[in-house]
């Protein structure tokens, strides 16, 4: 007996209602991109600079005591949060401080991380630095520069190599179902002001990976099935693709997501936000693989000639062993 | 085609073998970790029976390189530092000052008096009283300039002469600068190494980055502040004549001398005339050394270098009587009037040292000063407990995630599914040999990149058996469905990984730090996932299926 998600044959419409879907999807990026545009992002000290330090105490944390600590020593603005995970134990008490860059400092006054830490262990001695992280404003400005460097990199080095490897609209698809991906993520940072920070970055590029991977399969299965049925209708010939690749995206979702959850639950607090980007990633990457970059590919069309080159350039892979 | 030829199939399991052997160390990470310290140790201080007992620790004849564990799994400490290296510019400019100003002085007849006038934009500026015979000046001037030394600079000279009004201006060349630099960041590179290997913490890394700035990760430090300590400061010893002593701050020092504080609390308010030019610098000390003065206070003994101690040995001979100051950075640390003439080339100085300064100061004179001062950008302290405890909850993800997906495939391919999650085993023990092998750094992003490689890994296998499952509908035989299979799997699963890696690969080139971690791990993980699922899983199933060959499968 066995596990099965997908029935082993399925013949789902998945234009039937492609109004629908692109309806949603564009309006998710409009929600999105609005988002993003009224309250932005909540970023880390990678990109905007400052100190974080993160504290431990085996006592309860009263924010607002600590806020009280530290307010003589005039830091401008200052953020505290207690920090919540199933694996702390019971008198192991995290919280969080943000601190803007100070005037004047290169990375951090020294200075000022003995003074908070000190002002801190005034109103509780039980308390200890575990973590201090400080990065100047020169650092942040390039930090931001590469980080958005690399995603639009990933995304045309992507766009080239489908290119190549297939024709102009798979590429175009590919990279819409892309662009949809990183929008929508950017925008759920937004909207739910998670601390965006450079392992952010590093989980948007896996997202595009990922996604990536998904929409190439179905691709791939669309090449093959247009040769295989030259007769057959564009759409029709799509639809049977994505129906015969189904089991397999949702196969790889699945085990990809377990891994995800898993670490998401149990991997500590401290890359939290980071996997969540990518669960959210994994989700959004295999739905627009589908319904949008297929739709996208539906509407761009393709030359249907591949009769009559038989190019090895675009089918080295394929053609291997046969 | 349901065949891989003997000799495939050896180099498959070899290639597995190497990999896992690779990997075997890291099962074991506290006793081959002190296997190789020891191993360490006996090269450089000789064998004791304690490390040769735990060198024994583990077999010589298996490999023991380790994955390393990051800053944020040990605790530790990261800076990135910026080298100034204008502040260089200024220094050759005061070296170079007395052999124009006497070249210049030669010349008195026909320029006329000359006058050095203050700048500080790393040049220097000469006023001649004679400007009309601007032309001889520039041509004196000219004459000192070197060809530079350095592939990108030839061709041009080491520095640039002009004159503007009455104001003769000489300064470095572009070309020269940009050697100079090159040069300051090395040497600081180098005394940086040298002061963290004096403090005897264990893999650092110091490693140059961009044109002028260094990073330093330093594991099992205590705090980046201590690591500032020992780096941030230049410890620019230098020996000055004293030629007054003041307690006003705003006290003009006159032409070509400095004010300087002095460090001793007792002396607070005191600050002293020095003339600018030092008698002699840190440069030329032979060695440093704690110790204690006469009175029995933590002190430090120095020794000059020959060329150090006969400079030293003529100033002092000439001016015994004298006050003169030892200057550190940009405070005098000692002063004192000179008794006798000091010709042994060596001494002590001593100030305001508890013990532990008094060491930390010999510790920074031995390596030498830095070049120039250094400006931190980037800073991060890790506790080693939140580093345990990211250890533990990234080895429990680890697990749970490989058991989920372990569990997962076997359910829903059956046999296959043990034949993948065979190969998914086999993969992560790869991972880990491969990064033991280029001694890649596991951080916690890495982690999650292992993480998210066990839930993609399977993919290839997926897409091989679900493409399997397809063709035993079409009623081939399972021979050649099982080996269509394969072949018409292919093109999607290269293309898929090759994207994926395209990504890794952008990730490493641009990111910095954990990202890169991350990237290795991802990176590492498609080659291995690619190379188990098309070749493991395959060797599996057709050494299966010619010892049973099966009417029917079920995939």
């Amino acid at each position: 007996m066995r596990l099965k998600l997908v029935p082993s044959e399925t013949k789902i419409d998945f234009f039937n209602r492609w109004r629908l879907w692109l309806g949603i999807s564009a309006v998710m990026i409009l929600v999105s991109l609005a988002s993003f545009g009224l309250q932005g992002l909540n970023f880390g000290i990678d990109f905007i600079g400052g100190t974080t330090i993160r504290t431990e105490s085996t006592t309860d944390i009263d924010v607002a005591v600590y806020r009280e600590a530290i307010a003589p020593l005039e830091l401008g603005d200052v953020s505290i949060t207690e920090v919540f995970d199933p694996n702390f134990a019971d008198d192991q008490h995290v919280a969080q401080l943000r601190i803007q860059t100070q005037e004047g400092a290169e990375a951090a006054a020294s200075t000022m991380i003995a003074d908070v830490t000190a002002a801190l262990q005034a109103v509780d001695p039980a308390l200890t630095v575990q973590a201090v992280e400080s990065v100047g404003p020169e650092v942040s400005g390039e930090l931001i520069w590469t980080a958005t460097l690399a995603v639009v990199l990933a995304i045309a080095a992507v766009l080239v190599y489908i290119w190549m490897r297939f024709e102009w609209q798979f590429a175009l698809g590919a990279v819409a179902a892309l662009v949809h991906d990183v929008v929508l993520t950017i925008g759920v940072f937004s909207e739910l002001q998670i601390r965006f920070d450079l392992a952010i970055i590093a989980a948007l590029l896996t997202i595009v990976g990922y996604s990536l991977n998904d929409t190439v399969v179905v691709f791939d299965r669309v090449r093959e099935n247009l040769r295989k049925y030259k007769k057959r209708e564009f759409k029709e010939v799509l639809n049977l693709s994505i129906n015969e690749t189904l089991s397999r995206t949702v196969m790889t979702s699945v085990t990809t997501l377990l891994a995800l959850f898993s670490l998401y639950f149990l991997g500590g607090d401290v890359i939290r936000g980071f996997v969540f980007a990518m669960i959210w990633g994994v989700v959004v990457g295999t739905y627009s693989s589908i319904f949008v970059a297929s739709t996208v590919l539906l509407w761009l069309g393709v030359t249907r000639d591949w009769s009559k080159k038989e190019d090895p350039a675009g089918t080295q892979f394929g053609n291997i062993d046969a | 085609m349901l065949q891989i030829s003997g000799t495939n199939r050896l180099g498959i399991i070899a290639a597995v073998l190497i990999g896992l052997a690779l990997a075997l160390p890291n099962l074991f990470y506290s006793r081959v970790e002190q296997h190789n310290d020891a191993i360490a140790m006996i090269e450089s201080s000789g064998e004791t029976p304690e490390l040769i007992e735990q060198k024994g620790l583990w077999p010589d004849w298996l490999p023991s390189g380790l994955v390393n564990l990051g800053l944020d799994l040990r605790g530790g400490a990261h800076l990135l530092a910026e080298v100034e290296v204008e502040q260089v510019y200024a220094d050759r400019m005061d070296a170079f000052w007395p052999e124009l100003r006497d070249a210049l002085r030669e010349e008195r007849e026909t320029i006329g008096t000359i006058r050095r006038t203050d700048t500080n934009d790393g040049t220097l500026r000469i006023r001649i009283s004679n400007a009309d015979q601007m032309a001889r000046a520039m041509e004196i001037a000219r004459g000192f300039a070197n060809p530079v030394v350095s592939l990108t600079g030839i061709g041009h000279n080491d520095i640039e002469v002009s004159a503007s009004g009455d104001t003769l201006i000489v300064g470095l060349s572009d070309a020269e600068k940009l050697a100079t630099d090159d040069r300051t960041v090395q040497q600081s590179l180098e005394i940086i190494r040298r002061r963290v290997d004096e403090v005897g913490t264990r893999e650092p890394t110091i490693q140059r980055q961009g044109t002028n700035r260094i990073i330093i990760q330093v594991p099992g430090i205590g705090s980046a502040q201590e690591l500032k300590d020992l780096i941030g400061t230049t410890a620019k010893l230098t020996f000055h004549p004293v030629v007054n002593r003041t307690s006003d701050p705003q006290a003009n020092p006159g032409a070509r001398n400095i004010l300087a504080s002095s460090a001793d609390p007792q002396d607070a308010g005191i600050y002293y005339i020095l003339e600018q030019t030092p008698t002699v610098t840190g440069e030329d000390l032979a060695d440093a050394q704690p110790s204690v003065d006469q009175n029995g206070l933590p002190a430090v003994s120095f020794r000059f270098n020959p060329s150090g101690a006969r400079k030293f040995g003529t100033y002092t001979t000439e001016n015994v009587g004298a006050l003169f100051a030892i200057k550190l950075d940009e405070e005098v640390i000692s002063a004192a009037t000179i008794r006798e003439p000091i010709t042994g080339g060596s001494g002590i100085i001593s100030g305001n040292f508890s013990t532990q300064s008094a060491s930390e100061l010999s510790v920074l004179l031995r390596a030498g000063a830095l070049p120039a001062e250094m400006n931190f950008l980037q800073e991060r302290t890790i506790g080693p407990e939140l580093g345990q405890d990211s250890i533990d909850a990234g080895t429990i993800a680890c697990i749970v995630a490989f058991a989920a997906v372990l569990i997962f495939m076997a359910l829903s391919y059956g046999l296959f599914g043990i034949f993948a999650n065979v190969a998914l085993i086999i993969n992560v023990g790869l991972i880990f040999g491969l990064l033991s092998l280029i001694g890649a750094t596991l951080t916690l992003p890495g982690i999650a990149g292992i993480v998210l490689t066990i839930g993609m890994a399977v993919d290839a296998n997926v897409l091989v058996f679900e493409r399997i499952r397809e063709e035993l509908k079409t009623a081939k035989g399972p021979s050649r469905a099982i080996s269509l299979g394969y072949e018409k799997a292919l093109s999607a699963i290269v293309d898929a990984n090759i994207t994926t890696f395209i990504t890794a690969v952008i990730l490493f080139a641009l990111g910095s730090g954990p990202v890169r971690g991350f990237a290795i791990t991802l990176g590492l993980g498609i080659i291995t996932s690619v190379f188990t699922a098309i070749f493991v899983t395959r060797l599996l199933v057709i050494t299966w299926f010619d010892a049973r060959r099966p009417k029917t499968i079920e995939v």
